[in-house]
């Protein structure tokens, strides 16, 4: 097997703890496993990516080449759109339809909306609102949005449901559990 | 030992570990950093003394290592590509002192700038010095290769330069750990004459220094980190050094047919380069940074050699590599997925909500706009985007420590109000020689000392002058009266601005010290 994900969003959002996830689920699971992350300067509210790959075979470039990435997972709709040329052509983009506005010339949602039309296999949920229904906090809502990107990526679920448990587990079982219950909100949510 | 997934930095971090180091000394950098703050965790998790305080700045950092070697014991400096340059005194006399204990020097080089002010290629610096000197390709090879080079140290008794680049550092992959080492004992050298740089004794080892090159040279030649891989089709052989490798094998997912040197150590093994120029009709040069194997290989005059590369455009002659380009220079074909949408704009990094710096900023920028001849002479950190709209609050970032330097330079010359803005780390890095210098001569300057009580841009490191800035300051020879210290809230605003106009106005140096934490290591302390 072979998934070459490009997880996208703003700094801060916390694209690294769905890396961390994946990375945890990944070595539990035997897999190779690349990811390329963006510290320093850009974390400052710019754009952030991390490229993460998957394989049962070794993987020799940190980086995906472009038109060869099969998921793009974002945290913001705008961001989903920035690696439009990595994706490729029987790819999937999962990404929250809430945009996150920290510089006054953001385009207008309708003009995004109208973007995504064109995108054949794709995923749009409001991460938020699912994140604030399930768990009362929108803080989990990069869980959701990881959740909703399972279904495309060849690892068992339930082997992600353990990544979350092991990766928020020094937080206590009460974050654990809030976690999880994101998680499988956005799951559900996709596979719709 | 089971695989743990660790980014480039970690696994040289783990690995320095491993192989026994005393201290490890450093200066926050990107993307250098999480080598040291890795350490420092682990070093307390496992309870393992190991010296690991962040340095004031990389020339302090080399000569602590160096201190540390000295007496037999193992050590690692790190520091990003610029910080090379702080610490080169250091790092080229140290090749001539020799090493005792283990001493490898980690430079962590940035092509593509992503958080740094050029791409200068640290590979230079490890020929200047004529260290033996690495560039691992992956994460595994980062983790073996630094353990080497430890032992490779104290074989030949020279410091090693360890060279990788951005995307080594932050990326992750498994690494396996070998056992670890226990440190060294305390040990001193009968002889301290290597450490006695004087003409005499200096000329003496610089002799030493230019016999062991051979040595160096056998020791790449059959080294298990340069591979000659054989390939059926002469027509093109490629060369590929640290990460590069990795670009170009993600091309070939079949393997290639084509003859692959893999480059890892230097000095560059001349005999596998004299074989493959001699079996190939043309040489390919994959290389991270500049074209410092390809200019080696073409020499100053025209050779018979046809080679491609950076240097004639078969490559960019700028940025880091990714296998797009790799592929290019390769004669594939490029896949490509949709063009970015027109309606896409860019995201550029700014300053935290809450951030001290932009309270400093609005106070500053408007009172220096009363004076149409101001310049603001900015430094390195946070506060650099400053230069940003909608603040546009500096007029130039050169080096740490420039800001107090260049605007005593330009007052000297008549210019009025020459002001600096520099942090707090950065000060105490590079800026208190400069500010002395200002104080011998003076000069007509308005020093902001932005203080947020850490290093900012690197993630929120200790700063070395934390509690003492008024202290320094006042030691170096400013006027108590001209010191001001004020908290950079949107409240004190009409204050701000009134004590920046009459220090302006004050002709002769004067210090201006907004302190507020920074809003990130706040937050942290709160969870």
């Amino acid at each position: 097997m072979k998934t070459d994900i490009i997880l996208a969003g703003v700094g801060g959002q916390g694209i690294l703890s769905i890396a961390a996830v994946l990375g945890e689920a990944a070595l539990a699971d035997s897999l190779y496993l690349k990811q390329a992350e963006v510290h320093g300067m850009s974390q400052r509210g710019g754009d952030v990516q991390s490229n993460l790959r998957l394989s049962s075979s070794p993987i020799y470039s940190d980086l995906i080449p472009k038109g060869k990435a099969d998921l793009i997972v974002s945290l913001e709709p705008m961001e989903a759109l920035r690696y439009l040329p990595w994706l490729s052509e029987t790819g999937t983009i999962v990404t929250n339809s809430q945009p996150f506005v920290n510089i006054n010339n953001y385009p207008e949602m309708e003009r995004i909306e109208k973007e995504f039309e064109k995108i054949n296999n794709k995923v749009v949920i409001d991460a938020e609102a699912i994140a604030k229904a399930e768990t009362g906090t929108i803080r989990t809502a990069n869980m959701v949005m990881l959740g909703a990107a399972a279904p495309f990526i060849d690892i068992e679920f339930s082997k992600i449901e353990n990544a979350v448990r092991s990766i928020f587990a020094r937080k206590g079982e009460d974050i654990v559990n809030m976690n999880i219950k994101a998680l499988n909100a956005g799951y559900e949510k996709a596979k719709k | 030992m089971e695989k743990q997934l660790l980014l480039g930095d970690e696994a040289i971090a783990r690995a320095a570990i491993d192989a026994g180091i005393s201290g490890v000394y450093a200066y926050p950098g990107t993307p250098s950093t999480e080598i040291t703050e890795y350490i420092q965790h682990f070093s307390k998790a496992e309870n393992l003394n190991i010296a690991s305080r962040w340095a004031t700045n990389e020339k302090t950092a080399m000569e602590e290592a160096l201190g540390m070697s000295y007496i037999g014991k193992r050590a690692l400096c790190c520091m990003k590509h610029v910080g090379m340059n702080v610490a080169a005194d250091a790092f080229v006399n140290s090749a001539m002192t020799g090493a005792r204990g283990g001493l490898v020097v980690l430079v962590a080089d940035d092509p593509s700038m992503h958080s740094s002010q050029n791409e200068q290629d640290s590979r230079f610096y490890g020929q200047f010095a004529m260290i033996p000197m690495f560039e691992p390709s992956n994460q595994q090879e980062a983790y073996d290769i630094t353990r080497y080079a430890f032992d490779m140290s104290e074989k030949f008794g020279i410091p090693v330069l360890l060279r990788i680049t951005t995307r080594l550092a932050h990326s992750r992959a498994g690494v396996e750990r070998k056992e670890m080492k226990a440190q060294n004992e305390l040990s001193l050298p009968e002889n301290s004459s290597n450490f006695i740089l004087l003409p005499a004794l200096a000329r003496k080892r610089y002799k030493e220094l230019l016999a062991a090159q051979a040595e160096y040279e056998k020791s790449a030649e059959s080294s298990e980190y340069n591979v000659y891989f054989e390939g059926s089709d002469k027509s093109k052989g490629i060369v590929a050094s640290g990460i590069a490798y990795n670009y170009l094998m993600e091309n070939f997912p079949e393997g290639a047919d084509f003859p692959i040197l893999k480059i890892s150590q230097y000095p560059l093994p001349v005999d596998l380069f004299r074989r493959m120029a001699k079996e190939c009709d043309e040489l390919l040069i994959l290389e991270e940074g500049a074209p410092f194997i390809e200019q080696q290989l073409r020499g100053l005059l025209d050779s018979c050699l046809n080679i491609k590369g950076r240097m004639d455009s078969t490559l960019p002659r700028d940025g880091e590599l990714n296998p797009d380009i790799v592929a290019k220079a390769l004669g594939h074909e490029n896949t490509h997925g949709a063009a970015i949408p027109e309606l896409v704009t860019p995201r550029p990094p700014a300053m935290c909500q809450g951030c001290g710096h932009i309270d400093m900023y609005n106070a500053l920028t408007e009172v220096a706009r009363r004076y149409e001849n101001h310049r603001v002479f900015g430094d390195i950190g946070c506060y650099t985007l400053g230069a940003l709209p909608p603040y546009r609050a500096i007029h130039s970032c050169v080096d740490m420590g420039a800001s107090i330097t260049m605007a005593k330079g330009a007052a000297d010359g008549g210019l009025w109000p020459a002001i600096a803005v520099i942090g707090d780390s950065t000060f105490t890095h590079s800026g208190m020689t400069g500010l002395l210098d200002c104080v011998n001569s003076k000069s007509n300057v308005t020093i902001v000392i932005s203080d947020n009580e850490t290093t900012g841009m690197t993630g929120g490191q200790d700063s070395a002058g934390t509690g003492k800035i008024e202290a320094i300051v006042q030691g170096l020879g400013v006027d108590p009266s001209h010191i001001r210290v004020f908290e950079p809230l949107k409240k004190n605003m009409e204050m701000m601005k009134q004590i920046i106009d009459e220090e302006i106005n004050y002709h002769g140096v004067s210090v201006i010290i907004p302190r507020r934490e920074c809003i990130q290591t706040l937050k942290r302390k709160k969870k």
